[in-house]
């Protein structure tokens, strides 16, 4: 049976806007972004919205829902009560091009920073070999979808953005976790991290974690085991002293 | 990038300028419980710091804030002698600063006060309380990075520790069971829940390894180690619970006001 619902949607762009009030009759099964549809085909056309697969997996249709970061197409509008108020809000952190559209290009920009996947020498038959425990750990870090949801709630570039010259955000750390742990990469990226990515910025308060849509444990598996080889290389003295006298890495 | 090294400039939209978040669940109830539960931990370790040795053992039983006893005003409950008489102040504080540094810096516990005590943020996408931010990078909170150190004394603490539940076990009248034994058991099982659950344990045991396959052993020890780790925000709570408890249980004891319960 639908149900109606009043959805607050942010209408505007750069030079100013506001939040509109559109009513819209739910059918059983709708998500945010079917709605968002609804209200784009009859009652707003030149509704700006970015969307492509509809299925969780493109990162897409970012959007804050009642204050929370989520991918409104897979937010499920029986989550609300019929009747209730619901605010879609572009991302925060972005600047905003119109609607519910931001200009997301930073998160690339800092891509383009990592340094890339550096191999270790082929084996002596020419073959790269690794076990698939040496490569478990990383998996978890290639189902990210670069939705920037992780980027966008975390609060060093929300609400500190004179932060974003100097500090690569979640999703980048997962990038520099997946390369640091593989076990062919070759490449040390610790200092980058320290003096210039701004590991020692984020404060690990998980929210990161909270919104990701692929479960992603960002803080646990990623930024907090990235700050701990941080410790090795300029916090503790004692392993340094036994890396020098064992000779080991 | 500007000339300026932003990525352009943060959009402000609409009431979000005004409030605090668009956030209409109670998200702060969280904070707010973690502050009143931390924050009452704290006054009361802080008191308990400050009482006199007296009540602090009953019988075989040492509370743990005491644990280990190490000075000699500890009398017969003396772990370690290497404070002499001239110590007149309670035993608390000079062991009390490890466990409470190992807390401090822990990743879990830093979630909780940056979001119940600083709020930064108080919650998700809830704008935080202070226009200026450098975290974790500037005196004194890049001192967290020296968690792994306040892990190897509270390891030793925590030795310490079921030595003292193993000392629970011996009455006057020979080895037995009471609820005491029970309680300090317990208490130990789950301070080592928590230590062994610890980001930096688990770093250490293997976490640093690239190569899993060449050190099969610390593989399989980082293995256990992250599992418990899923859970430490969990063993965080309850041994934090388990500690102050064992002190009330033992301070009651000695107080008279509880009669121990002796099994056999």
């Amino acid at each position: 049976m639908a149900s109606d619902y009043t959805i607050r949607l942010w209408r505007g762009d750069a030079t100013g806007g506001d939040f509109c009030e559109f009513r819209v009759s739910v059918e059983p099964g709708m998500v945010v972004l079917d709605v968002i549809h609804k209200i784009q085909a009859t009652q707003a056309n030149d509704l700006a919205v970015r969307w492509n697969c509809k299925a969780g997996k493109c990162g897409s249709c970012s959007a804050e829902v009642n204050g929370r970061p989520r991918l409104t197409c897979m937010t499920r509008m029986n989550l609300f009560q019929p009747g209730e108020t619901i605010t879609v809000a572009p991302m925060k952190t972005f600047p905003l091009i119109r609607d519910l559209v931001t200009d997301v290009s930073f998160n690339f920009q800092v891509a383009r920073q990592v340094p890339a996947f550096k191999p270790k020498a082929r084996e002596a038959d020419g073959t790269y070999r690794m076990q698939q425990e040496d490569i478990d750990r990383v998996q978890e870090f290639h189902k990210c979808i670069e939705c920037f949801l992780c980027q966008n709630v975390c609060h060093v570039i929300r609400d500190h953005p004179e932060h974003k010259r100097h500090f690569a955000g979640p999703r980048m750390f997962v990038r520099y976790a997946a390369l640091e742990m593989h076990p062919l990469d070759t490449n040390d990226r610790r200092e980058l991290l320290k003096q210039k990515m701004g590991l020692g910025l984020c404060n690990i308060t998980k929210c990161c974690t909270e919104v990701c849509p692929e479960s992603i444990h960002i803080t646990d598996n990623a930024i907090i085991p990235l700050k701990e080889r941080l410790v090795d290389e300029f916090y503790d003295p004692l392993t340094r002293l036994l890396k020098k006298l064992t000779g080991r890495q | 990038m500007n000339s300026n090294g932003t990525f352009g400039e943060q959009q402000y939209y609409g009431p979000a300028t005004v409030a605090r978040t668009l956030r209409r669940d109670p998200w702060w109830v969280e904070a707010l419980l973690t502050a009143l539960v931390l924050g009452g931990f704290v006054v009361y370790a802080t008191w308990v710091a400050f009482q006199p040795f007296d009540y602090a053992h009953a019988g075989p039983y040492l509370s743990p804030f005491y644990s280990p006893c190490l000075s000699a005003n500890c009398g017969e409950h003396v772990s370690l002698p290497l404070i002499g008489s001239w110590w007149n102040l309670s035993p608390a504080f000079l062991i009390l600063w490890i466990p409470a540094g190992f807390r401090l810096t822990c990743y879990y516990y830093r979630k909780a006060y940056y979001r119940s005590f600083w709020w930064a943020p108080p919650g998700c996408a809830v704008r935080d309380a202070r226009s200026g931010y450098s975290g974790e990078t500037a005196f004194p909170l890049v001192l967290q990075n020296i968690h792994r150190y306040f892990f190897y004394l509270a390891t030793l603490v925590l030795a310490f520790l079921w030595w003292d539940a193993a000392l629970a076990f011996r009455f006057d009248d020979g080895f037995g069971v009471g609820m005491g034994t029970l309680v300090l058991t317990a208490n130990a099982a789950l301070l080592s829940l928590y230590s062994i659950s610890c980001h930096s344990c688990r770093h250490l045991c293997g976490g640093r390894l690239d190569v899993f396959s060449k050190a099969p052993g610390r593989y399989r020890i980082w293995r256990l180690v992250s599992r418990f780790n899923e859970h430490h925000m969990f063993y965080a709570w309850i041994s934090l619970f388990g500690v102050a408890l064992t002190d009330v249980y033992v301070r009651l004891v000695a107080m008279g006001i509880l009669h121990d319960i002796r099994f056999f």
